[in-house]
């Protein structure tokens, strides 16, 4: 069992964000990490020799990030903060054909989207779908919020709208939210309210 | 957050109190919802005791009616409050009694909002974001001694 002490050991201390770490993720596919905190940033880290590294720190949101999200592919994340907006961010590879700068081999990240005026209270939560490609969003005005891309949109300065607001998804702020990763559509929410729900979304 | 061992602030202003809430015929009405109003919620505040001086914050004029603002229909409450001085290293802890106070007394429906008054507080920006993340709010609650300082300015009579 894991409770033993020789089952498991820490391997690294990672203490680049200044305050409070709200949350971490792991890449869909490759080994990066990405972590969201009260000091305004979203780090990212990568293993490096027999350590991991910060390459890279996003800088945009007003206020302390709640959560992140990878897209499908892991090329996009998708943010969401106490400044009550959701941030979009794009990987940019070394070398890439719209000249951005990055630091030797690594990508750099950029904000390519900010979507503002959606949400009346902080933003606690963002899951982004990898069947149906729709991002939703846990808040703290007790709804839960539904984006979806727009189609013709440049993959540089992409546009998503809202497409669904559930405003009394729960009787109060609502904390979490994911998606099934096998069923389309289906997501599950959890609220201070001490309820979780299960939604089925028609995203055709 | 340990108090500082001088006193910051030995003379503060006093201020009056505000006179007692008259009751009308309807608020004896057991049919008739009560709505909540900025009164009530002063009501709730007005009494809570500085943590260093023997003085409610309605006398220190850290808290007025004015600075309470209630919006029942959409489930809002905004508290401003004035420390004293604009370097009072109590303001968060005056802030989180407030928040306490008002988790305890208001119906879980409500949006509370505890800041401070602008141009009032060196550190605002700083003290307003951590009274409005409740994570940190619920962490500084688990720590016995701060919960102690905060129901000794909630319950202590003069």
């Amino acid at each position: 069992s894991v409770s033993d002490d020789d089952e498991y050991e820490c391997v690294s201390v990672l203490n680049s964000h200044s305050q409070d770490v709200k949350k971490v993720l792991w890449h869909p596919h490759k080994e990066i990490l990405a972590s969201a905190s009260y000091d305004d940033t979203i780090k990212l880290y990568k293993e490096d020799g027999d350590d991991w590294c910060c390459f890279a720190s996003l800088q945009s949101h007003g206020s302390t990030v709640w959560s992140i999200a990878f897209d499908h592919f892991g090329k996009r994340l998708a943010s969401c903060s106490d400044d009550k907006t959701i941030k979009i961010w794009k990987e940019y590879l070394p070398g890439s054909s719209e000249g951005i700068i990055t630091k030797r081999v690594d990508p750099a990240w950029k904000c390519v989207c900010t979507l503002s005026g959606f949400h009346h209270r902080t933003v606690y939560d963002i899951s982004w779908c990898p069947i149906s490609e729709l991002i939703v969003t846990a808040g703290g005005d007790d709804a839960i919020r539904l984006f979806q891309e727009e189609n013709s949109s440049d993959s540089n300065a992409p546009q998503f709208n809202l497409v669904a607001t559930a405003s009394k998804a729960h009787s109060q702020d609502v904390n979490s939210v994911a998606w099934n990763a096998k069923e389309g559509g289906l997501l599950a929410s959890c609220s201070d309210d001490g309820t979780v729900k299960l939604w089925k979304v028609d995203y055709m | 957050m340990a108090p500082t061992p001088g006193l910051e602030n030995a003379n503060p202003l006093i201020f009056e109190k505000l006179e007692d809430r008259t009751f009308t015929g309807d608020d004896y009405n057991e049919l008739v919802t009560d709505v909540i109003d900025s009164r009530e919620v002063f009501d709730l505040i007005r009494k809570i005791y500085d943590p260093e001086h023997p003085l409610t914050l309605e006398q220190l004029n850290v808290v007025e009616e004015s600075r309470v603002t209630v919006n029942d229909a959409e489930n809002e409450v905004v508290i401003e409050f004035t420390p004293t001085i604009p370097h009072c290293s109590m303001a968060t802890l005056i802030g989180l009694a407030i928040r306490v106070k008002l988790l305890r007394a208001l119906p879980p429906r409500f949006k509370v909002d505890v800041c401070i008054t602008p141009g009032t507080h060196a550190s605002e920006d700083a003290v307003n974001k951590q009274l409005a993340d409740k994570e940190r709010v619920a962490a500084a609650l688990e720590n016995p001694y701060l919960l102690e300082v905060i129901n000794q300015c909630l319950h202590s009579k003069s």
